[in-house]
């Protein structure tokens, strides 16, 4: 077992997905490889029939090259004269057996019957390895990148901002949007964060796992863990309750929650229980914008539905006040959506559904409470926050502006306009000079007090429909996927950060609910990031398709993606598939389009130019069909000199200097789902797997099946820097990893149960620096890393890291650099310090002799600049290095022409450069001359000023 | 449209003047039933409406004239000129003995209020603008008056003015020609509230004269003002027919600190909203729209009834229309004019409920324009369609129409007696013969119709000591009996045949709105306010 080599699961750029049962270490794909039963193979599946023991004697096993290629005979649909998957008997006839059930094509009786076993095998090997599995150590799921900031974000003296991530807490720097620190420790979602307010380098945070930590959040370090046992599902800290907090809990049923207070007991143990809790509020709801404390938690404000409830701390009396639900239209949507308290006055703010706010005051009385009606929003409000100063009340919804209302005033509202998306939560920092707003396409803005974004936190965005796929940029290596409704995202892996957005539709995008939007639905890359097409519709009823291809070219002097071509109906129906002919020596890029419509279309750039201008454009130069099917699927193989296209159930391939169809492949096994060449060595094979789980591999020269396996791939993707192609397939049980070359039927790498949910998308990322896993079962692992999209959008790898060595070193680097933020007092105290060590410099120069710069002595810079391990022993480096800094003071008093130096130092400070070439000649004559007497035989004086200099002189220590 | 509204706390009631001079005096603990109303007036435009002295009440307008009102008799007790031009604005003193308005000419004239009239006392100094808005301090010691881009306030006792307070033409950035101050309201702690046409509600220190609080409310003109007698609330109406609810909140629940805060907005106008009024209970607001909308405020009413549900006063509580059944004709009444229109018929038949198609439509068949500035008091058509009689204020008109084949002639009755000078109510017997006339002076006289002329029956005298006149009136369709009721007292029956009092219903706790007597039974019906 090699331990240090152990692969997990990890999250990029993900999401809330709480996504901690997929959990993979080494050891257990090892004991699913190694005790495969051998000889349970399962049947082949799939027909080879008799167009393909027709095809076979046709081409009589020679090269299919040259004998032109057979079509599958009429009729083929119907499933005539093809042959039928065999399920009796359990004996195999292949001559090798493949470990997951893929085997060589057997022969072929005459009857055209196939046999092998069924496919239970197959499943029965599943559950054994996930029961391997479970014993498997190390259970570590990490999450990267910049995950939804899912709970409320806050600051600390404006220089950082903690988000949630799935079970993490991540602290953001605010200048320079970096991650800082990454705070691991809970074992489920992180559910509330709160500053501990009286001690505000301390974070509290809460999670489903029935624990309340709290962290020193500028060093990363938990401090303390409260055990409360209950699900945790919001947390607020109020300053005058000192030693409790409040949570969230549910009680017995699912919708019912309860806000109580948890006494957290003082002790210096590290893990504390605290079952201390006392009951609050009933029937609220359990996101944390439904609570708010208010006047410095005199009282607590919970809504939900129509009700507003306040508790008052003191009396312990709860008002309730309730509105109209009645069903007509005026106050249908009255519900309440979030609530804020005012920082000094008895107001409470509540959102409410119609995009209404009320401020409600007088609630303490039941009788004379009133209520304002501020309305701007047209949607639901989603978030609501008052300033410090309680000034202005801000507020945020699907309109993506953030509304400032100054002085509770209706005519009195700033705007910032055009966030981008859906604003879900709003914080302010504890000083007031910044807000920051998390919005629904994973991202959080910082805004400054004068409404003006100062930064921007962007994740992976979230989109509903992940369209495109995924794919990588070859020149950014950045990943390309649907972002913003109508953009593609460029998302930088190495770093977490999307890097920009192309807009592709170029409309102005309408969040309105119902309304249809052009979609994105496929781009491809081609000719090494040259060219960029991509395809976008929109249908509004089954017969009004609008589909519209836009070709892309990449401006060097830009460096982005400029628009050449635009093709409107490119096609009659659905765009299915799209791919560049990425061949090395293509002089002419070639991109080919397969539709519904059963063509598929091939596209050149041609000479545009005209007699103003010269211009490439591109045009549809073949156009191809089968037989009236729907074309599914579109590949070219690596040397660009086949493509093949998949007709529902039949594959055909076809020349692409003729356009002249090849041959064709039918394996009657429900419709092609995905398609395509194996690489380098293995090229000559083609993949295709259908939508009834049937994974095969054809082999080109022999136009024969090579082998086939059952297998519900749901994404197959090959590496392009190696011969391996991965495919996920996806069973009730979760989704599996298979990672295997087109040559051997043998999977190189099983990875069971990646992900529960179903796995859309897959891509291969070529590493920039090629990682050396000496395992044989991660050599695949070593060129390129494999990154995958699960349904509910979440981005997951397979990496040997954890998130904390994830970092940069440049984000680690802020850590160090925490510098004093320049408040006013900053300017005058620190001035008044500056003049202070002035003086006190000054008294030392009169005292003291002016010491060389540290930096330019040898000795200093040697002892600095060495690996430590050359250096001699710390002994020897100490007496230099005490008598590098002693010896011009040595001269001095030795010789007396240091008075000289001196003086020259104080006149001309300015030039230090000769100065300093001058005490070093002194130093160095002064070591050979003088040589270790003076170490020795300090004088009392010497060790005087010695000493006097220690006591002085750390600056430069610290400065290192 | 309403122009103005004034609330009288002590009697509960509330004074409404509208854009044609009419005033209406409202009974709001009697449900809100218009118990006395005062005919228009063209020349009379009313501005300013308030109640002095308990229950005198007074209006001024841009004639120029002060005028107080008989509440007994329903007509005007006297007109007085202030001599300083059109007269904008009006204010009693807390006390009730002082009256002062607000000119044209920018002069303040402070009136001493005598128990039967009002007497000039002085002028306070001259502004440059006319005055539009006047508010008294409750201690009565300081005036507030708003006038074009300042509020000026003076002092009682010197008659100076000792601030000026520049209001800011300003509006959301682009500068308005002028702001106009429409409405003022000094409270007790020396707090001046101003509503102007930038859309701004605004609190000033009137000790320092300075600007407290801004509240922008509106885009367009804030045009009116009333505080609650607590100083706790007040209400503004705005040009958009909102009406804001200003409340004085404490900052948190254990100090004392206070603060003004805009609560609730209600549109229920769809036009200007001019006058406003702050009823203990309720918000009470009247515009361009003509509604009077009485608004409840929930956290003053005691008790969910019917008198805590919104209140729009919309149809009129008179008499307007009069019918003649033998002829179907219909006269109907309007400030200046009356007009007869023929009912349509039907040939069709149907149930109960159903709609039945017109075969002839309604005819407009004669448009009678009034003479003279004074609007119609009330009108009547006989039940046989040949007469139709008129009042106004001074003059009483009695016509004979004869309509045959569309041909209408219409000869005016002349050579009135002088007793019938104005009448309050007037009503025609079922047989068309006598006709019952309420006049001012509470005196009720008969008239029998002959054909081209009339003969003088009877008068009915008041009963010795009252002065309340009868607005309602009843015969019973055998023509002998006549029911009359004022506005306070019993129902009075009167025997027409004997010509003589027959009996007294006694006094009900609310106003009688409506008189009828049963044709077979004879038996008197009468409901009142209070349902």
């Amino acid at each position: 077992m090699v331990e240090q080599e152990r692969v997990r699961v990890v999250r990029c750029g993900g999401s809330e997905l709480n996504f901690r049962r997929a959990v993979f270490s080494a050891d257990s794909k090892y004991g699913a490889t190694r005790r495969c039963r051998p000889g349970r193979g399962w049947s082949l599946p799939g027909a080879a029939g008799k167009n393909c023991q027709a095809r076979r004697d046709s081409l009589g096993g020679g090269s299919w090259l040259g004998k032109g290629c057979m079509r599958a005979p009429p009729g083929t649909r119907d499933g005539a004269g093809v042959c039928v998957l065999c399920e009796e008997g359990d004996t195999p006839q292949a001559r090798g057996t493949a470990p997951w059930g893929a085997r060589p094509l057997p022969r072929l009786s005459p009857a055209g019957r196939l046999r092998g076993p069924g496919g239970r095998a197959h499943v029965s090997r599943i559950g054994w390895a996930l029961g391997r599995l479970e014993d498997g150590p190390g259970v570590d799921v990490y999450a990267t990148a910049v995950a939804l900031p899912r709970g409320p974000s806050f600051f600390r003296t404006e220089s950082y901002i903690f988000c949630v991530s799935g079970d993490f807490v991540k602290v953001y720097s605010t200048a320079t949007e970096e991650c800082v620190h990454i705070l691991q420790g809970h074992r489920n979602l992180v559910t509330g964060i709160q500053l501990n307010p009286n001690n505000h380098l301390q974070l509290y945070s809460c999670s489903f796992d029935g624990t309340i930590k709290l962290w020193d959040y500028v060093d990363g370090i938990l401090i303390k863990t409260f055990i409360v046992g209950h699900k945790l599902h919001a947390l607020f800290t109020v300053a005058r309750a000192e030693d409790s907090v409040f949570v969230t809990i549910n009680k017995e049923k699912p919708d019912i929650f309860q806000l109580v207070s948890v006494k957290l007991p003082k002790s210096s143990s590290q893990e504390i229980e605290s079952k201390e809790l006392s009951f609050v509020l009933d029937y609220i709801n359990q996101s944390p914008k439904y609570i708010a404390f208010g006047n410095e938690g005199e009282y607590v404000a919970a809504v939900r539905d129509f009700y507003l409830s306040v508790y008052f701390f003191k009396k312990k009396t709860t008002s309730r006040f309730t509105l109209s639900s009645s069903r007509n239209k005026k106050h249908a949507k009255n519900n309440f959506t979030c609530v804020a308290c005012h920082p000094k006055e008895d107001c409470i703010a509540t959102g409410h559904k119609d995009g209404k706010i009320r401020l409600w005051r007088n609630f303490d009385d039941d009788k004379k409470y009133t209520y304002t009606c501020l309305h701007w929003h047209h949607d639901m409000v989603m978030d609501l926050a008052f300033s410090v100063t309680g000034t202005s009340l801000l507020s945020g919804g699907r309109e993506s502006v953030l509304v400032e209302w100054r002085d509770a005033a209706e005519k009195n509202k700033e705007f910032l306009p055009r966030l981008g998306a859906t604003i879900e939560h709003i914080s302010v920092s504890p000083a007031g000079d910044l807000f920051c707003t998390s919005h629904s396409d994973n991202k959080i803005i910082v805004i400054h007090r004068n409404l003006e974004a100062s930064a921007v936190i962007q994740g992976l965005v979230k989109d509903s429909n992940i369209f495109t796929g995924l794919m990588i940029d070859p020149r950014t290596k950045a990943l390309v996927l649907n972002g913003k409704p109508g953009h593609l995202q460029f998302y930088s892996l190495q770093s977490d950060k999307q890097l920009y957005n192309l807009d592709i539709v170029q409309q102005e995008y309408i969040n309105d609910y119902g309304l249809i939007q052009i979609e994105l639905t496929k781009a491809a890359f081609g000719c090494y990031g040259n060219w960029l097409a991509t395809v976008e519709q929109r249908q509004e009823k089954e017969t009004e398709l609008e589909l519209q291809m836009k070709l892309w070219m990449y401006n060097k002097k830009t460096q982005g993606f400029v628009l050449n071509t635009k093709v409107n109906m490119p096609h009659e129906d659905h765009i299915t598939a799209l791919c560049f002919c990425n061949a090395e020596k293509s002089e002419n890029p070639t991109l080919v389009t397969a539709s519904k419509d059963g063509h598929f279309k091939v596209w050149i750039l041609t000479d545009d130019s005209d007699i103003y201008k010269k211009a490439v454009g591109w045009t549809c130069d073949f156009v191809g069909s089968y037989h009236k099917y729907q074309a599914t699927n579109c590949c070219f193989s690596e040397d660009g000199s086949l493509l093949a296209v998949s007709f529902e159930e039949i594959v055909t391939i076809w020349d692409s200097e003729t356009w002249e169809l090849k041959c064709t492949f039918c394996q009657r096994a429900g419709k092609i789902r995905h398609l395509c060449f194996g690489r380098l060595t293995c090229s000559k094979y083609l993949l295709g797997a259908t939508e009834n789980g049937i994974l095969c591999c054809w082999n080109l020269l022999s136009c024969a099946l090579e082998w086939s396996a059952k297998l519900n791939v749901r994404v197959m993707e090959p590496d392009l820097n190696s011969e391996n192609i991965a495919a996920i397939s996806h069973s009730s049980m979760g989704s599996d990893l298979f990672v295997f070359k087109p040559s051997e039927p043998r999977p190189l790498y099983i990875q069971k149960n990646i992900s529960r949910e179903e796995v859309q998308w897959g891509v291969f990322v070529p590493r920039d620096v090629p990682e050396s896993f000496t395992s044989e079962a991660y050599q695949w692992l070593n060129r390129s890393q494999f990154y995958f999209l699960t349904k509910s959008q979440s981005l997951l790898t397979l990496s040997t890291k954890s998130p904390e060595e994830k970092l940069t070193p440049t984000s680690k680097q802020l850590l160090a650099e925490e510098s004093l933020p320049t408040t006013p007092f900053y300017f005058i105290l620190g001035k008044h310090r500056q003049q202070q060590d002035e003086k006190l410099n000054a008294a030392l120069e009169n005292e003291l002799v002016q010491l060389p710069l540290t930096e330019n002595i040898p000795a200093i810079s040697e002892l600095l600049h060495t690996p430590a391990h050359v250096l001699p022993s710390a002994s020897f480096l100490c007496s230099m290095f005490v008598n590098s800094l002693l010896l011009s003071k040595e001269s001095k008093s030795a010789e007396e022409i240091p008075d000289d130096v001196d003086m020259e130092e104080e006149k001309e400070r300015d030039d230090s450069d000769e100065e300093n070439d001058f005490t070093e000649k002194v130093q160095d004559t002064d070591n050979t001359d003088l040589g270790e007497d003076i170490i020795h035989q300090l004088s009392k004086s010497e060790e005087k000023e010695l000493r006097k200099f220690r006591k002085v002189d750390y600056s430069w220590i610290t400065a290192l | 449209g309403i122009r103005c509204v004034a609330y009288n706390n002590q009697s509960n009631r509330l004074a409404v003047s509208r854009t044609d001079g009419t005033v209406e005096i409202y009974n709001l603990s009697a449900n809100y039933f218009q118990e006395k109303f005062f005919p228009g007036h063209e020349s009379r435009a009313t501005e300013a409406l308030c109640w002095a002295k308990g229950q005198r009440l007074f209006s001024a307008g841009l004639n120029g004239e002060i005028i107080e009102y008989d509440l007994q008799a329903l007509n005007i007790k006297y007109a007085m000129d202030a001599f300083g031009g059109p007269i904008w604005s009006m204010a009693a003193s807390p006390s009730g003995s002082q009256l002062l308005v607000g000119c044209e000419d920018g002069s303040v004239k402070l009136f001493q209020i005598t128990p039967d009239k009002i007497q000039f006392e002085r002028n306070f100094d001259r502004q440059k603008s006319r005055i539009l808005s006047l508010s008294w301090r409750p201690s009565g010691t300081h005036i507030a008056a708003g006038s074009i881009d300042y509020i000026s306030v003076f002092d009682v006792k010197s008659g100076s003015a000792i601030h000026k307070m520049l209001v800011d033409r300003q509006y959301m950035g682009v500068s308005k020609r002028k702001c106009i101050i429409w409405g003022v309201a000094f409270l007790s702690d020396g707090t001046v509230i101003s509503v102007d046409s930038a859309g701004k509600v605004q609190f000033w220190d009137s000790a320092t004269g300075t600007l407290v609080k801004n509240h922008l409310i509106a885009n367009a003109d804030v045009q009116s003002i009333a505080v609650s007698d607590q100083e706790d609330s007040f209400v503004v109406g705005t040009a958009e027919g909102t009406v804001f609810h200003f409340q004085l909140v404490s900052v948190t629940s254990n100090s004392s600190e206070k603060q003004w805060v805009r609560t609730k907005p209600f549109q229920h106008h769809t036009h200007d909203v001019r006058a406003v009024a702050h009823s203990p209970t309720a918000l009470i607001s009247g515009g361009t729209d003509t509604h009077l909308v009485i608004r409840p405020l929930m956290e003053k009413v005691e008790v969910k009834n019917y008198d805590a549900a919104l209140r729009k006063i919309t149809f009129p509580h008179r008499r307007l229309i009069s019918c003649s059944k033998k002829k179907q004709l219909l006269l109907f009444q309007f400030a200046h004019h009356l007009e007869l229109w023929q009912l349509g018929s039907t040939v069709a038949t149907g149930k109960n409920g159903d709609t039945l198609p017109l075969s002839k439509d309604a005819d407009h068949l004669l448009h009678l324009k009034t003479k003279g500035p004074e609007n119609i008091i009330c009108s009547c058509i006989s039940p046989c369609g040949s007469w139709i009689a008129y009042s106004t204020a001074s003059r009483f008109f009695l016509y004979r129409l004869s309509y045959e084949r569309d041909n209408i002639s219409l000869q005016r009755v002349s050579k009135m007696p002088a007793f019938l000078r104005s009448a309050l109510q007037i009503l025609f017997s079922e047989d068309s013969a006598k006709l019952f006339v309420a006049s001012n002076q509470g005196s009720l006289h008969i008239i029998r119709l002959l054909e081209g002329s009339f003969k003088h029956l009877h008068t009915f005298q008041p009963q010795s000591g009252t002065v309340e006149s009868m607005c309602l009136l009843a015969v019973s369709p055998d023509g002998n009996w006549l029911a009359a009721s004022g506005t306070s007292a019993g129902v009075h029956v009167y025997n027409v045949k004997n010509l003589k009092l027959h009996c007294t219903v006694p006094a009900y706790n609310f106003p009688v709105t409506a008189l009828a007597i049963a044709p077979s039974t004879n038996n008197l019906v009468i409901a009142h306010s209070d349902q």
